[in-house]
């Protein structure tokens, strides 16, 4: 494109930061050179490796990313100015990331002067949490407190997904993998073929477990019969609902599962290329996910010819940039095209036109992890990750059998008598202590009108206060919004202010009528499943707690 | 082509594969509102004013976009599809200026929205006008951020980039990069944002300048047809006269070749037309 470029330059430092990701650049002068063209892909890790080696995004880091990824300056400020944790206004290399969310703020959080307050950090089971960001020359994420409560089913029957991490397997070792039974599911799936895999997964009956609960199997077959090449296989790990911890705690603590579940997909679904899209809050996860690449990769486990089976596969890492809305499977494939994180309109669906308009296999890390168990022998896919936070004696990530009673659950996690169960996070609902009989399965769940979401259980005992958490729902959807359609960019503002009028005793009497119609509106006319969801906890809260009511 | 049949309120209609609903209701002589819709642009679907019924589906689909299905059975008018109607414009009115915004206006009053209802304590996209240059001006406490001029800039028509949109959620708005003002920006002062623009945010200078005075006055307009006299394109203009001077230029939107486009030189380089009185 013939563009117009800033002018400012770069630092020394943002230019090698840059460079790093995007490559050397070909002596062009300040012409973008040819090779450089396709690039826009790269806009996210470029300005995201200028702001880790000093501490921002720049003027003249923004303009030298649009000159080498050829992307508009104008274009490049809107991607930049979207994303929560780049920053356009210079500040200190150290940053403190407070959590103020649904867990922190029942576990006290105060932000301390200096820090900024954060969405869930997905560190609920250490609640109250923060993220320490330091820029430099060897930038450093850090997440606190740095170690949580150990794994509450430690030594427990029946784990699963969770075996190994109950176990203590270690999760940078490839042979420590491979001695827990690893890759024994790669092998079968090779024996199955690609469609003995399809079937399998069919047969499992595997539901997506990020929230949507869409046939996996289903998933994968449209995919794997899309003339149109290439297939891509995408790892949505930008967990960021409320609440959620469990694909943190699986990545950290069994990632070669998540390499190998990959695999076994991208085989099934004839993709080459995979990314594992995780939320920029967990770096740790990001770590531990780099070495198992690199480590499958030296053991011809990624790459060409795959065990030498004849097919090809790599996984990429790509870290967002905060923004709870790249969750949404759309918005995560703009984010990574270098776009602002914003849903398309479905349909087309992804299995059709996905990742860089290609058919895409986009499954969430827990739906992911099920793949090796299904393959390896397990069959069916009965179990469901929890992550239980709040008033609880044992807070963290508990494994069991779909169908368990929520009850059963409060009381292996020690809660204390509930005033309130948060189910399903933010996009959730509210359940009352004479409602804790329900079983948490897809059917029951669907019957009783709601969902079980990302597996978000989060307690609220008689002294938590109601209002509050009503209150921060309101904001982090406010917050979150795109901005794109108007049902969710304004309703998520009226819904707060209206809500904030009940709160405050302020009411004119028609919040409760204009709480219904934003709900309507924001259910039936928004563009993705955040505006659709944005009222849903809230209405739980009024209709079934009576709080606000 | 071939056709494809579906309902809208329990009509038959025929239309080519490929077309929107929106499509099917025009052929029916249904009114749907639009505002985020250009014919002369790609449909971005984002104001959800367009919405309708499509039986099986879970949520309201936008008419503008949603190409229609053999079989398919929509609804235009049901409770479902007003609600979600008059509450876009609510949300619009009760947050955006849209006292320019004709459309807008009458699809208010056509639904009964009362943009009101939200108290006077909600939150507007009010901001201070931006006149920073001599051709035209933005005035964004009127945007609907309808995307319209963000593609027109881009690359739908002029491939300038000048514009995108910035920020997130509520704060977000259309900027130059770093919110530059135009004459430091790449903008080349085409003005096709400003044709496409559906609620007066982005508006000539002149007609700016008049509106202020409050001289602007369309019913003493006449539109004359011409031809651009700058070079061999030979663009289609439509200059907007009131008392001799022309006061804006613009050019049809059915026009094959222009689609509504025009440069700097033909939408703003008209004064030396009317440079008489100086004489």
């Amino acid at each position: 494109m013939d563009l117009r470029l800033l002018t400012a330059e770069p630092s020394e430092a943002e230019r090698a930061a840059i460079d790093a990701v995007a490559g050397a650049p070909e002596a062009n002068g300040r012409r973008v050179a040819r090779a450089d063209r396709d690039g826009r892909h790269l806009l996210l890790p470029a300005l995201r490796a200028a702001q880790r080696r000093v501490g921002w995004v720049s003027e003249g880091a923004l303009g030298y990313a649009c000159r080498r990824l050829d992307v508009p300056p104008a274009d490049a400020y809107g991607v930049a100015s979207f994303y929560a944790l780049l920053a356009l206004e210079e500040r200190p290399a150290d940053v403190l990331h407070v959590c103020t969310d649904l867990a922190c703020r029942l576990a006290g959080a105060t932000v301390p002067e200096g820090a900024h307050p954060s969405p869930c950090l997905g560190l609920c089971e250490r609640a109250p949490a923060s993220l320490r960001t330091t820029a430099g020359e060897e930038p450093r994420e850090l997440q606190l407190p740095e170690t949580g409560p150990p794994l509450p089913q430690a030594g427990a029957d029946g784990l699963r997904l969770l075996r190994r991490i109950a176990a203590g397997v270690d999760p940078e070792s490839l042979e420590a993998y491979r001695a827990s039974g690893g890759y024994a599911a790669l092998a079968r799936a090779l024996e199955l073929g690609r469609e003995g895999v399809l079937e399998a997964i069919d047969a499992s009956h595997l539901l997506g477990r990020g929230g949507a609960a869409f046939p996996t199997g289903a998933k994968w077959q449209a995919v794997a019969h899309q003339p149109a090449l290439p297939h891509y296989l995408v790892c949505n790990a930008d967990e960021s609902e409320p609440g959620t911890f469990k694909d943190r705690t699986l990545m950290e603590g069994d990632p070669f599962a998540l390499v190998e579940a990959m695999t076994i997909a991208a085989f099934a679904a004839g993709c080459e290329h995979g990314y594992v899209y995780v939320r920029a809050e967990y770096p740790l996860a990001h770590a531990r996910l780099e070495h198992a690449f690199a480590q499958a990769r030296a053991a011809g486990l990624l790459g060409d010819d795959v065990l030498g089976a004849g097919f090809t596969f790599d996984i990429e890492l790509r870290i967002g940039a905060g923004a709870y809305v790249c969750g949404e499977e759309t918005a995560l494939f703009q984010s990574i095209e270098g776009y602002r994180g914003e849903p398309r309109n479905k349909p087309p669906f992804p299995v059709e036109v996905g990742l860089f308009g290609k058919p895409t296999v986009v499954n969430n890390v827990e739906t992911l992890a099920n793949v090796p168990h299904i393959l390896a022998g397990g069959g069916a896919a009965d179990t469901r990750l929890f992550c239980v936070s709040g008033h609880v004696a044992r807070p963290g990530l508990y494994e069991l059998p779909l169908g368990t009673a929520l009850n059963e659950l409060l009381e292996l996690a020690g809660a204390r008598p509930p005033k309130a169960v948060l189910l399903g996070g933010a996009a959730g609902s509210f359940l009352r202590p004479d409602q804790l009989d329900l079983e948490l399965s897809f059917e029951a769940t669907r019957a009783a009108g709601i969902s079980l979401g990302s597996g978000v259980v989060l307690v609220f005992d008689e002294s938590a206060d109601l209002v509050d958490a009503v209150l921060r729902i309101a904001e982090f959807f406010r917050d979150e919004s795109c901005g794109q359609c108007v049902p969710c960019r304004v309703g998520t503002v009226r819904q707060e202010e209206a809500l904030k009028r009940l709160a405050s005793g302020r009411a004119n009497g028609d919040e409760r009528e204009v709480l219904a119609d934003l709900e309507q509106v924001m259910r039936d006319a928004s563009i993705c499943g955040l505006g659709q969801t944005a009222a849903s906890a809230v209405r739980s809260a009024i209709e079934n707690l009576g709080v606000l009511a | 082509m071939s056709q494809v049949e579906l309902t809208v309120n329990g009509l038959t209609v025929r239309v080519d594969e490929g077309s929107t609903i929106l499509d099917a209701c025009r052929k029916l002589e249904i009114e749907t509102p639009t505002l985020c819709y250009a014919d002369t642009l790609a449909p971005v679907n984002v104001c959800r004013v367009c919405v309708v019924e499509v039986e099986g589906s879970r949520v309201l689909v936008p008419s503008c976009s949603r190409k229609v299905e053999p079989g398919m059975a929509v609804h235009t008018d049901s409770p479902r599809v007003r609600t979600s109607r008059r509450m876009v414009l609510e949300l619009l009115g009760s947050s955006v200026d849209l006292s320019r915004a004709d459309d807008a206006q009458r699809y208010i009053a056509e639904y009964g929205a009362r943009p009101e209802r939200f108290g006077p304590d909600a939150a507007t996209v009010a901001k201070p006008v931006k006149v920073d240059n001599d051709l035209y001006v933005r005035d964004y406490s009127r945007c609907i951020l309808c995307y319209k001029c963000v593609e027109a800039c881009g690359e739908e028509y002029q491939n300038t980039f000048a514009i995108a949109v910035a920020g997130r959620g509520f704060g977000a708005h259309i900027s130059t990069e770093l919110d530059v003002a135009l004459p430091e920006s790449a903008c080349v002062y085409c003005g096709n944002c400003v044709a496409v623009c559906p609620t007066g945010a982005l508006v000539g200078k002149a007609e700016f300048d008049l509106r202020e005075a409050g001289t602007w006055d369309e019913s003493r307009q006449e539109q004359v047809q011409t031809v651009c006299p700058y070079c061999g394109v030979g663009c289609n203009l439509t200059l907007h006269v009131q008392d001799g001077d022309i006061v804006k230029v613009t050019s049809p939107d059915d026009h094959d070749v222009t689609r509504g486009n025009l440069c700097v030189k033909g939408r703003f380089g008209y004064q030396f037309v009317q440079n008489r009185r100086a004489e």
